[in-house]
């Protein structure tokens, strides 16, 4: 364990201010440590990858990591990042962002890249809540959950990420929780190096705006939540659908090898140059 | 990771620890505890099997556990139960005092 935290410190920027602007106990600081330790494991240099954030607590970690990096506006992450992955295909492309960044806003913009399969690893920080903004429910908020917009409980249905990413078409989609945090780190590092696009939806707890008003007593609370209710895949698909209630299934559930967007424009690039040389 | 105990010593950086208690609440030796800063301390050194978890859960990466040889070598003679010591930050960078990352050049 003894070089975890050098190793994370080596990462950061040092010029900006720490401790970091997350709230006690928010999982946001957990994914940004196995965000670093995965790009160290696959021996990725600082300057092969490029970070994109949008807008949240979410977009705060692209500020804080020394990667190329870029902020974006509200949603439009995904955008930002197919046009650097278009313009530099070396580079490995990371997207970070909340829920409501990705799903709300941003969330036909996030099915047509998945569509596209263009080659971008995406990191969802699901907190089921728009933190940042002041705690107004999003499109993952769960029914019945009391937030700043839905004080008698959520009525809408809510997504569910996986899901909607698989039926989307992307080449690799999986769950974790910062909890999991082994497991957390052995996804990201599948999905940075799996082709084309690849999305890891990542449970982390929001007490200050969603735990509070739910019945959390403390961050630690939603930490035990997600550590017994938790469970991988392939144990929860072998429940009864009664004993399904209330559990997450964690892990991978969508992995192919197809080639990514940026592959297939590179080779048809390739043969039309072919093609005029012979002319 | 060797399971056995009394073989670590634990680096909290008081500074960047915002005390949300994830590394006391979970940890199976019950090695850390809050003090009356609300910051996280070490109780029981001695029980540390060097699981990991502190290190790899603390949002504000303020905790470090590493093998107690490497501390002996940096200070001679320090008895076990000082080495659990917190180590006090410079409070100028915001970086912890002994973190080897202040050496660490971040355009490079």
């Amino acid at each position: 364990m003894s070089d975890v935290t050098q190793l994370i410190h080596d990462y950061l920027r040092h010029n900006k201010k720490f401790p970091h602007v997350f709230c006690a106990g928010c999982g946001h600081g957990i994914v940004l440590g196995s965000l670093i330790r995965s790009v160290h494991a696959l021996g990725l240099s600082k300057d092969d990858v490029a970070l994109v954030a949008g807008i949240g607590c979410s977009g705060r970690i692209a500020a804080y990591v020394d990667f190329n990096t870029v902020h974006t506006t509200h949603g439009r992450a995904l955008t930002f990042a197919t046009g650097i992955k278009m313009a530099n295909p070396q580079l490995k492309v990371i997207t970070v962002m909340g829920d409501g960044d990705a799903f709300s806003i941003g969330g036909n913009h996030l099915i047509h890249a998945a569509r596209k399969n263009i080659g971008v690893t995406v990191l969802v920080l699901n907190n089921f809540i728009y933190g940042m903004t002041g705690g107004q429910c999003s499109s993952t908020t769960p029914l019945g959950a009391v937030s700043q917009t839905s004080p008698y409980g959520q009525l809408e249905k809510s997504f569910d990420i996986v899901k909607l990413t698989s039926a989307a078409g992307a080449n690799g989609v999986s769950r974790g929780t910062v909890f999991h945090v082994n497991t957390l780190d052995r996804l990201i590092r599948e999905a940075i190096m799996r082709p084309g696009f690849n999305l890891v939806e990542i449970l982390t707890p929001c007490h200050t705006q969603y735990g509070r008003k739910n019945k959390f007593k403390s961050a630690v609370d939603m930490y035990k939540w997600l550590r017994s209710n938790a469970i991988p895949v392939e144990k929860y698909e072998k429940l009864k659908p009664e004993e399904r209630e209330e559990r997450i299934p964690i892990g991978t559930f969508v992995q192919n090898d197809a080639p990514g967007l940026e592959e297939l424009y590179a080779q048809v690039r390739t043969a039309q140059c072919a093609k005029e040389r012979k002319q | 990771m060797a399971k056995s105990k009394g073989q670590t010593e634990i680096i909290i950086f008081p500074d960047w620890c915002k005390g949300c208690a994830i590394c006391v609440s979970f940890c199976p030796a019950k090695v850390l505890a809050l003090n009356e800063a609300g910051k996280s301390s070490v109780v029981a050194l001695e029980e540390c099997i060097n699981c990991g978890f502190c290190e790899l859960h603390c949002p504000d990466f303020a905790i470090m556990v590493r093998p107690r040889q490497a501390q002996n070598r940096r200070k001679n003679d320090v008895a076990p139960s000082e080495s659990a010591s917190v180590e006090a930050p410079d409070k100028a960078t915001g970086a912890a005092a002994g973190d080897p990352s202040n050496d660490n050049d971040p355009k490079s």
